[in-house]
């Protein structure tokens, strides 16, 4: 099987996301006045978790559509 | 400020992710197709991420906010003005050359479209200023982690001392980039690439909305710095009166054509990117759709350098000498910025642990993605240009693929060596850079008459390129920016102008050499013989058949989708006018 990117990039926005979140929710508040008093941590890091998983879906949904030629057939023809 | 295991823990996922990546691709890896060309298979939207993520190197993301806080909004002429109208132009027109000629490399085309000599002096000279540049970056990157001295403590703990940082962060960099590029070849550069851009962005945006909120939106910018930092053109009637020495004429001839046409439509480091698409329509809409980030980017890097001007009366630290509180001068004895700092100064200001972890991964991550762009056209080059046509041709595949997985050891090895010594001796460096920017800059006008021209020989080609070098060398010998020292900012042969600004110098150097370039090479072609048209065919212009775009949906036609953006770039040059 092909290696689709968008499963690499979104599980790491999605990683990242969430230990940026748990560490937001659960952590000390005193260090946001640093970020104007907004918890960055927790906002930003929900944002990323978004973008993750709909990376993912959508990485799901084309690997269910009937595919072309594969990775490894384009490039036996490109070798040929 | 100090790391905490959450920030250590955010750069390892990432490491985790980059090596993890060159595993998946490993075992597809098998052809020097595979390993040179990413068996040209890749779609075309994560070309156009990994061509604009190659160029996004560390030196790009720190540079363009050295050069907001110093110029103002006028730096993303570097964008509206350079980098954009060029990539709609390779996508457009120049792409079909390439991708269609069947070339797998740039200094390739030169062999097919001219002679042996032209492609071996391009070969040559690309193969060592990627492993420069690549060095220099290094260097660059290094320098900065040490200053920053974020990574003291935990290096005390270990018993090391901060010069430690230098060393430990060119060679893990480096070991990184070696393992997934060995592993996967471009593919694995080019999935890397997209990994990083979205970390890149995903470090950067937070940081300028909290910067931009702590100055009060862009009206308490504007309130904050002078009114030529933020309009585009203001000023630009006259060199006099420009904010960077040039008037419209230097900037859009300078800089919109010679500079960026030539990096962007023939530096093989780019467009390696777009030939590894799985079509010609693919590879034609790779920069088109890079495009549009590469468009919205002075928001990301430019941005910044304004912001750490205008929040509270500045907070970009004085440049240092090294090792001492003595602050460096300018001519008129007033302290200077340190301008490099300005992105790492912010990081540090509003980023509290968590956000402080990916802002780092992502200055990494840069730093990375520009390395491995210098490091697979390096390899490339140097097996199918220099390896293959010189040293060894007639071999079999797998030793290709084996010299190809090599020489990507000795590039990596070349760079960190160029990272010492560009720490030993600065100023050789800005010699070698300057060197390539001769050898660079006339270049465009030998692949615009290549294309477009087919009396263009091969002849014409290389005596107008050797020409156009030339004459790079003797305008930068004869003018010097004003308060320069004669020497590596020009002047050596004796100073017969000045310029306002060392960007004035550059823009007309590269001004002056593409137009020996172009006039040699039209004077030595009519005077020699010219190929037969049947061997142009698919190489030149008028003798290809244009690519059949009407079957296409609108959004897929390169034409469309240039004009688009084109419009696109104008509205914010007249938004930031």
């Amino acid at each position: 099987m092909d290696l689709d990117v968008r499963v690499p990039v979104g599980l790491m926005l999605a990683i990242m996301g969430a230990l940026l979140v748990t560490y937001g929710l659960a952590g000390d508040r005193a260090i946001y006045t640093r970020s104007l008093g907004i918890n960055i941590n927790a906002i930003w890091g929900s944002v990323l978790f978004a973008t993750g998983d709909v990376l993912l879906l959508l990485a799901r949904a084309a690997a269910r559509r009937p595919r072309g030629r594969t990775l490894n057939e384009k490039r036996r023809d490109a070798a040929t | 400020m100090t790391l905490t295991w959450l920030d250590w823990l955010l750069m390892l996922v990432y490491f985790a992710f980059v090596i993890g990546v060159g595993v998946a691709l490993k075992r597809t890896t098998t052809t020097s197709a595979a390993f040179f060309q990413a068996g040209r298979a890749i779609p075309a939207w994560v070309c156009g991420l990994a061509f604009i993520s190659a160029n996004l190197g560390a030196q790009e993301i720190i540079g363009m906010a050295a050069s907001g806080a110093k110029y103002g909004i006028s730096t993303s002429h570097f964008y509206w003005v350079g980098a954009i109208p060029a990539m709609v132009f390779l996508g457009v027109f120049m792409m079909p050359f390439y991708y269609g000629s069947r070339a797998r490399s740039v200094p390739e085309y030169l062999r097919l479209r001219f002679d042996e000599k032209t492609r071996g002096f391009n070969a040559i000279s690309f193969a060592l200023m990627t492993v420069f540049s690549s060095g220099i970056s290094m260097y660059a990157m290094a320098k900065l982690l040490q200053i920053l001295h974020i990574f003291d403590a935990p290096f005390a703990a270990l018993g090391l001392g901060p010069e430690y940082i230098f060393h430990i962060c060119v060679v893990s960099s480096a070991i990184v980039v070696l393992i997934y590029v060995l592993l996967g070849g471009l593919s694995s550069a080019i999935y890397n690439e997209v990994l990083q851009f979205f970390l890149i962005v995903a470090g950067f945006m937070p940081l300028v909305y909290l910067g931009l909120r702590d100055a009060g939106g862009w009206s308490g910018v504007s309130a904050a710095v002078p009114p030529s930092m933020t309009h585009a053109w203001r000023g630009f009637g006259s060199a006099a009166t420009s904010p960077m020495g040039v008037d419209a004429f230097g900037v859009a001839m300078g800089l919109g054509f010679v500079l960026s046409f030539g990096y962007w439509c023939t530096d093989f480091l780019v467009v390696q990117r777009a030939m590894a698409a799985d079509s010609m329509a693919a590879a034609r809409r790779t920069p088109l759709i890079a495009a549009v980030p590469k468009m919205l980017f002075p928001f990301l890097v430019v941005l910044p350098g304004l912001i750490a001007l205008s929040v509270h009366g500045g907070v970009i630290p004085l440049k240092m000498y090294e090792g001492t509180n003595r602050a460096v001068l300018d001519a008129l004895g007033r302290p200077q910025l340190d301008y490099d700092l300005t992105v790492p100064t912010l990081l540090l200001r509003y980023f509290p642990t968590g956000m402080l972890g990916l802002g780092l991964t992502a200055l990494l991550a840069s730093f990375m993605s520009g390395m491995a762009g210098n490091v697979t056209a390096f390899n490339t080059v140097w097996t199918y240009d220099i390896y293959q046509a010189y040293l060894r041709p007639q071999a079999s595949d797998a030793h290709y693929l084996r010299v190809g997985r090599l020489t990507t050891i000795f590039g990596i090895a070349a760079s960190i060596l160029t990272a010492y010594v560009a720490a030993q001796f600065n100023n050789i460096m800005d010699v070698l850079q300057l060197v390539f920017a001769f050898v660079n800059a006339p270049l465009l006008a030998t692949f615009l008459l290549g294309m477009f021209w087919k009396r263009a020989t091969g002849h014409g080609a290389f005596v107008g390129l050797v020409a156009g070098t030339a004459a790079a060398a003797l305008h930068h010998g004869l003018t010097l920016p004003t308060g320069a020292i004669a020497g590596v900012k020009g002047g050596w042969l004796g100073s017969v102008a000045t310029y306002p600004s060392e960007m004035a110098q550059n823009f007309w150097t590269a001004i002056d050499a593409w137009t020996v370039c172009f006039v040699v090479t039209i004077v030595v072609s009519l005077m020699t013989k010219p190929r037969e048209d049947r061997e142009l065919a698919g190489l030149v212009y008028s003798l290809t058949e244009r690519p059949h775009d009407e079957r296409l949906p609108w959004y897929r036609r390169p034409a469309i989708v240039g004009l688009l953006v084109i419009a696109g770039t104008f509205a914010l040059n007249l938004v930031f006018f």
